[in-house]
């Protein structure tokens, strides 16, 4: 009863009325202030003619039509303090087995989801069309799921369209192209002519790095090699069996590939575009703005447990968290050679490079724009795009953002970077000049 | 037991299997880790790429961890004796014993094998006792019959939208058309004499499809229904490797993926101990629906 300061003699007799204001929770008067606060905006900025129309409507009414456009759910979650109490706990997430997931898988073994209030449990899917079918069909509740994947699903690229969010990039770097055995003498993407690759999955960060990389060496991929999409957990097998020449992949499955012999790292994906960003935390809208608290939890669980990983003096601690056969089911070695950046090359040295990959939560909304730029690119998305809408509707920076101040971890200005690709700047309010720019392509 | 010239059968199967073994135990075996010839340098690249593990007594031998080619029977027995002694352990969402996948496989398989087998049973009878409706469906019985039951995966998978179900289904796809075909068959061609008695003796319906028809056709169904146990045993592993359902099915994969053969080795011998236990169970089944003319 915050209003009721004032006239504190009143309170001695306490009204029926005043004893149901007391029961409603402050959850649910928030979410009114707000509705209230949003009805009054949209009132004050109509002209005259209208205004007299939209008081007639009443708030409500209002209120509602309103929340069809903008998700005031997920506002008022945002506001409340201290934090709402999350309205489902038992979740179930989605996971691929790969060193990318190491925020949300290392969220379950090292307490991040319990220390924010949720029974949360990861879920192992064998590749990503299972992981894109158990996220749409609400067989799990959020989901792990490579960065240009939340754009593609609600752009309707490969799937229905379904709205989802991605309010969190989970690694940056940690990829890299590993070639077979026999291919020791490559140095140029000219060299690898008629290859024979594996992606991960058509909208993929790994896709579009390496059509970039053979595209900048004049080697055009949907002419000049086969790019096919293997789930990773089988692209080690499929590279020792001899089916392919060689992959771009999450890590640890290339250095698994020197760990059995083999393969060797070509190529880190770092070398293309440093800090580029590879998976992400994903979560349907529908799911956001009807659980908005726990969606809220689930967000906090994993910006926290993002730049805990961050941290290079943690990895080896993760590292045995996430080995276990419930988890990555590796070799504990394979996965410290990742995470620490010291590795064997699979040509006879050990590398340092502590940026092999790293955890950043933040998603600039220019990540999802040259996502979608590449997407276009090699014919993946038709018609026209409108670039920034997209990437501001899936990617939630602003919410990341203001979890990671609420949290004490560094926060950043705009939504906007400057990324550099193999020495091209690339100017996010650009796109479509960026777009045209490209001499190899497949647009019709 | 016969003790004649020809030996007993077990003698001959005990003597196939140690030179299976036997044979597979040579063929593994691998030479013992040699340091000559090789520097500090490569020794320590060996040894941080987990090849080789300095030995108690000084100097290196292989990682007994990595597999290099295909384990020796030890090595599957080692993991046999691992994976059965945590058999009904949960470690997680994703790591259940192997006692707990193999009741995963066996419920999924025994849903969709009895639901295929009731509804085929049921519209089999049907179709069998109308000629002319048996004729005009039979066509699209044969069309169906000989598609894979994984081909159906995708679509039950958009429609059902759940995995789960999908998989009993897929099961239910591969077990339902042999069993109808040979109901509707089994019933169709029943002896003419056994319906004129059931009709002189004036048995109602009910009592007809009881003591006459499905007694009659019995031992047609049957073979019917030991096609559709066999296929549908073949379509429950692929459906739990694509579908990402936990089951001895999905065990071979996710062994696979992880490069563990010993682990694939494990999986496949207990899909078939699985299938042989069904199996014998379907034959005592079996037997006691069956009589002889």
């Amino acid at each position: 009863m915050s209003d009721g300061d004032g006239n504190s003699s009143r309170t001695m007799a306490v009204s029926p009325r005043a004893d149901a204001e007391k029961a409603e929770s402050s959850d649910e008067h928030l979410e009114r202030t707000i509705e209230r606060a949003v009805a009054g905006a949209v009132i004050r900025a109509a002209d005259p003619s209208r205004r007299r129309f939209l008081t007639a409507m009443g708030a409500a009414a209002l209120t509602a039509l309103v929340a069809e456009l903008l998700p005031l759910k997920e506002f008022a979650a945002f506001a409340a303090d201290p934090v709402g109490k999350p309205e489902k706990t038992d979740l179930n997430i989605a996971f691929i087995p790969i060193t990318c997931a190491t925020p949300i898988i290392m969220a379950e073994p090292l307490g991040f989801y319990r220390k924010h209030g949720l029974n949360a449990k990861v879920k192992r899917a064998a590749g990503w069309a299972m992981v894109r079918d158990w996220a749409i069909n609400k067989d799990v509740d959020a989901a792990h799921m490579l960065s240009p994947m939340p754009l593609a699903i609600t752009l309707g690229a490969g799937s229905v369209p379904v709205p989802f969010y991605m309010p969190a990039v989970e690694n940056v770097n940690g990829q890299a192209i590993t070639l077979h055995n026999k291919h020791k003498g490559v140095t140029t993407a000219a060299d690898m002519k008629g290859f024979r690759f594996c992606v991960p999955f058509d909208y993929s960060m790994h896709n579009y790095l390496l059509r970039y990389f053979l595209a900048e060496g004049g080697v055009h991929p949907d002419k000049d090699v086969q790019i096919r999409v293997v789930p990773p957990p089988e692209m080690v097998a499929n590279l020792k069996a001899g089916n392919v020449d060689g992959y771009l992949a999450p890590d640890p499955f290339n250095q698994r590939a020197v760990y059995e012999n083999a393969g060797f790292i070509f190529k880190l994906s770092k070398e293309i575009w440093d800090k580029h960003p590879c998976c992400g935390f994903a979560i349907s809208k529908e799911f956001a703005s009807q659980y908005p608290n726990t969606f809220l939890a689930l967000f906090r669980s994993i910006v926290d447990a993002t730049n805990y990983a961050s941290n290079p003096a943690h990895r080896k601690e993760i590292a045995e968290a996430i080995a276990p056969t419930n988890y990555l089911n590796q070799p504990v070695t394979v996965l410290e050679q990742v995470l620490t950046g010291t590795y064997a090359d699979g040509l006879g040295a050990i590398k340092k490079d502590p940026g092999r990959i790293d955890f950043d939560p933040y998603p600039w909304h220019s990540m999802a724009i040259w996502i979608m730029t590449q997407m276009k690119r090699w014919g993946h998305l038709k018609g026209e795009v409108n670039y920034s809408a997209v990437a501001e509707q899936v990617y939630r920076a602003a919410d990341c953002d203001r979890i990671a101040k609420e949290l004490g971890y560094p926060t950043h200005q705009g939504v906007m970077a400057k990324h550099t690709i193999m020495g091209r700047e690339f100017d996010a309010t650009q796109p479509d000049a960026y777009v045209r720019s490209f001499k190899i392509h497949s647009m019709a | 037991m016969k003790t004649n010239g020809n030996g007993s059968p077990w003698m001959i199967s005990v003597f196939l299997l140690v030179i299976f073994l036997g044979g597979w135990h040579l063929l593994t075996l691998r030479t013992s880790f040699d340091a000559k010839g090789k520097t500090e340098e490569q020794l320590q690249m060996l040894e941080f790429n987990g090849d080789i593990v300095r030995a108690e007594a000084g100097g290196y031998a292989w990682n007994p961890e990595k597999m290099k080619g295909v384990p020796g029977p030890l090595a599957v027995v080692e993991k046999a004796r691992v994976e059965l002694s945590e058999a009904f352990v949960i470690k997680g969402t994703n790591d259940h014993g192997i006692g707990y996948l193999v009741l995963y496989t066996v419920s999924r398989f025994a849903g969709g094998f009895l639901a295929a087998s009731v509804v085929a049973i049921i519209f089999g009878v049907l179709l069998g006792l109308n000629r002319v409706l048996f004729r005009a469906v039979n066509p699209f019985i044969q069309v169906l019959k000989p598609i894979s039951p994984l081909a159906w995966m995708p679509l039950l998978l958009y429609t059902v939208k759940d995995p789960k179900w999908t998989a009993v289904l897929v099961v239910f796809m591969a077990a339902v058309w042999p069993t109808l075909a040979t109901t509707a068959f089994g019933v169709s061609s029943l002896k003419k004499e056994y319906l004129h008695v059931a009709a002189i003796l004036q048995l109602s319906w009910f009592k007809r499809l009881y003591r006459v028809i499905l007694p009659g056709a019995a031992p047609t169904i049957v073979n019917g229904l030991r096609i559709a146990f066999g296929s549908a045993l073949v379509a429950v592993v692929p459906a739990e490797m694509l579908l990402g359902e936990l089951g001895v099915g999905y065990l071979s994969w996710i062994e696979w993926n992880n490069l563990d053969i010993a682990g694939v080795i494990f999986a496949i011998l207990v899909v078939g101990v699985v299938g042989v236990i069904l199996d014998s169970g379907f034959n005592k089944l079996a037997g006691l629906v069956t009589y002889q003319e």
